[in-house]
């Protein structure tokens, strides 16, 4: 006997479902961190694959896992997929391993992007420590195109060690779209003459205007909270502080539960949230 | 006798044996019949062929970290409330495939698995229950990505609700306004007196799976007195004592729930719970709303077959939070609080309603009886 009329049809969007992607190039920023050129497949998927700067997708290594990563490209040409991934577990670390011509999975884009549409006329200060630099790479992008739409752009930017900076040879790109770039580093070496401290003290460089101006800061979280205390210092509201979290994402639909703080599911509502809804949560040991 | 299809709303009685009619009707038009069966000491739910199967007679005594089933010779059919199953294990299964992969010429190639098997009918889904589902709904089906594995099973569920009229020590449906009477959302609900269920229709598939079964269209009367037998046993709720030689009976005061454990993140009760509370995560897996679950691989010898197999997780383990950076919530205290102020006030604010139903299922299998409603009372009392 077959089951009779009362179930009704079943339509089914499988968010699962990875796309397949061809690493294209593999570029060796720094020691222990590369960025993969991918190429998603078929064409068909390729060409309809948009995403928003600040977003993410999860790199997937059938036997090994998911990550989540975000896009460091240009999403002007999102056709040119591009990810900088530092090798520190079990997927990022067998992705290092993969060469150019080989195949990986994702799933994406996912999660809520950089509100660079709501600061046009606006100053910005971009805020960012180690790998925090590759998923604010999009704004600047963005930026660099559509210079004339922003006030006053600064980027502040650190890393341990000099030979740990991302993307130095993009910098003069930068300065020449009329970007004041801050460089610093934790600790220097013969070599280096620049800035050496940390991030939040490069705050100190800049004449900031603070109703006009938002703040995007991407990074460890301990550098996150003393930037945006410089913020808050000048007088830029919470609301107008954004901030990329991290939290352990595994399917990043805001089923599994794993990226939650407080009301927030860090995949699907975040990870860029304005400041104003991670305070009450922000300080709170281990929550 | 009625004939023919029993329209939305509509109330019947049966008698008793007729019970195993519908149960074969279902079986007959494909669905696999799931109902409430005593094994290993408590009432759990799985395969129900016939109604002989049913706990008849028996009712469960439960108190914190306490589960015992007794025989009583004035217990009906339905007089046990809930063990430690729910419609969770089945809707959303302990453990299931969600891709299959495949290496194929040196590519990948995935493919979603179907949800096998017939269509479930679960018998016996009580008040609390039936609201846990329809919170697990919010989750899996109402956000911004759909769950197929769940909607496929979920879509196909008949539900044969039975309305309590006995509570444990444990339940406090009441306080959730989660029970004890079933709300909507049901094909079929049973209210049950000696001799006789009163059942209500509640969609039309119901409606045409009583088709065959012989009943009687219940006068006015009758269905008030059927609607009574759940709102005396809430009254009942509402008015119960602590009595010597019995379990504490619960109740939860929800009145600024939200407000009252968000603004109190650093009470000291939190490092009281954490001194008993083994994070042995019982509380979550038997939870009915409880939705965390972890994405993990199997693979073959050869590696080129691959599971992404998904399991129940649990926030009381480091894992959950684990990132690149560190684990977010490393200590038992941390855990609970995360487990506690999500399910009674961050749920609000992602969900629109409570994570709690007051099925009293956390307080019954936890190994040391941390009683949910009672650290609540200790929050509230202590407010600083």
């Amino acid at each position: 006997m077959t089951v009779s009329a009362p179930f009704p049809s079943v339509n089914r969007l499988d968010p699962w479902k990875a796309h397949s992607a061809k690493i294209c190039a593999v570029f060796e920023e720094v020691p222990g961190i590369k960025t993969y050129e991918l190429e998603l497949e078929p064409a068909g998927v390729r060409d309809e694959y948009r995403f928003q700067p600040g977003q993410f997708n999860m790199v997937y290594l059938p036997g090994f896992g998911e990550s989540a990563i975000s896009i460091s490209s240009d999403p002007g040409s999102p056709g040119r997929l591009l990810h900088t991934v530092r090798a520190v577990g079990n997927v990022t670390n067998a992705l290092a391993r993969k060469q150019t011509g080989d195949q990986i999975l994702l799933r994406g884009p996912f999660g809520s992007w950089w509100p660079l549409e709501n600061c046009i006329g606006q100053d910005l200060i971009i805020a960012c420590g180690g790998v925090g630099l590759p998923p604010l790479r999009p704004v600047i992008y963005e930026i660099v195109r559509r210079r004339k739409e922003f006030g006053d752009v600064s980027i502040l930017y650190g890393a341990r060690r000099p030979e740990d900076l991302l993307f130095t040879n993009e910098y003069e790109s930068w300065r020449k779209a009329g970007i004041q770039l801050e460089v610093t580093v934790d600790l220097g070496n013969l070599g280096w003459t620049g800035h050496i401290g940390v991030v939040p003290t490069l705050f100190e460089r800049l004449d900031v205007s603070p109703a006009q101006t938002s703040v995007f800061t991407c990074g460890p979280e301990i550098m996150m909270r003393f930037v945006i205390q410089e913020a808050q210092d000048r007088g830029i509201a919470s609301e107008r502080i954004f901030l990329s979290m991290e939290r352990n994402m595994n399917c990043a639909l805001g089923l599994c539960g794993h990226c939650q703080l407080g009301p927030e599911f860090i995949c699907k509502d975040g990870p860029v949230f304005s400041f104003d809804r991670m305070e009450p949560y922000f300080h709170m040991e281990d929550f | 006798m009625t004939s023919g299809r029993l329209t939305i709303g509509a109330f019947v009685s049966i008698d008793k044996d007729q019970l195993q009619t519908l149960l074969e009707c279902l079986q007959q038009v494909g669905y696999r019949t799931i109902g409430p069966q005593v094994r290993d000491g408590a009432v759990v739910y799985d395969d129900l062929a016939s109604v002989n199967q049913l706990p008849v007679g028996q009712i469960d005594i439960q108190d914190g970290g306490h589960y015992r089933l007794e025989a009583d010779e004035s217990a009906g059919w339905f007089d046990y409330v809930v063990g430690p199953h729910s419609l969770k294990n089945f809707l959303f299964p302990a453990r299931e495939t969600i891709q299959q992969l495949t290496l194929q010429d040196g590519s990948w190639a995935s493919t979603t698995p179907e949800v096998e098997g017939p269509p479930l009918a679960v018998i016996g889904v009580r008040g609390c229950d039936l609201n846990a589902l329809k919170i697990q709904d919010r989750v899996f089906l109402e956000g911004p990505y759909v769950d197929p594995h769940y909607q496929a099973r979920r879509e196909r569920l008949f539900v044969v609700a039975v309305n309590c009229r006995r509570a444990a020590a444990t339940c406090f449906c009441h306080s959730m306004g989660a029970g004890p009477a079933v709300s909507p959302g049901f094909d079929l609900a049973l209210t049950e007196f000696t001799d006789r269920f009163v059942v209500e229709v509640g969609t039309d598939r119901g409606g045409e799976a009583m088709k065959t079964v012989p009943a009687t269209l219940c006068s006015v009367e009758d269905i008030q007195t059927a609607k009574d037998v759940p709102k005396q046993l809430e009254k009942q709720m509402h008015a119960r004592k602590p009595e010597d030689g019995h379990p504490q009976p619960r109740e939860l005061d929800t009145t600024g729930i939200k407000e009252l454990l968000l603004g109190n993140l650093q009470h000291p009760r939190w490092d009281d719970v954490a001194e008993r509370c083994l994070a042995c995560a019982n509380c979550t897996m038997v939870c009915p709303t409880c939705f965390c679950s972890t994405v993990g691989e199997v693979t073959d010898l050869t590696n080129e077959n691959v599971l992404r197999e998904r399991t129940w997780a649990s926030c009381f383990t480091g894992d959950h939070s684990y990132t690149s950076g560190g684990v977010v919530r490393p200590s038992v205290k941390s855990q609970y609080r995360q487990w506690l102020t999500h399910k009674l006030a961050s749920w609000i604010d992602q969900f629109d309603s409570s994570g709690c139903v007051g099925c009293g299922r956390c307080i019954t299998w936890c190994p040391v009886g941390i009683d949910i409603t009672e650290e609540v009372a200790a929050i509230r009392g202590e407010d600083i």
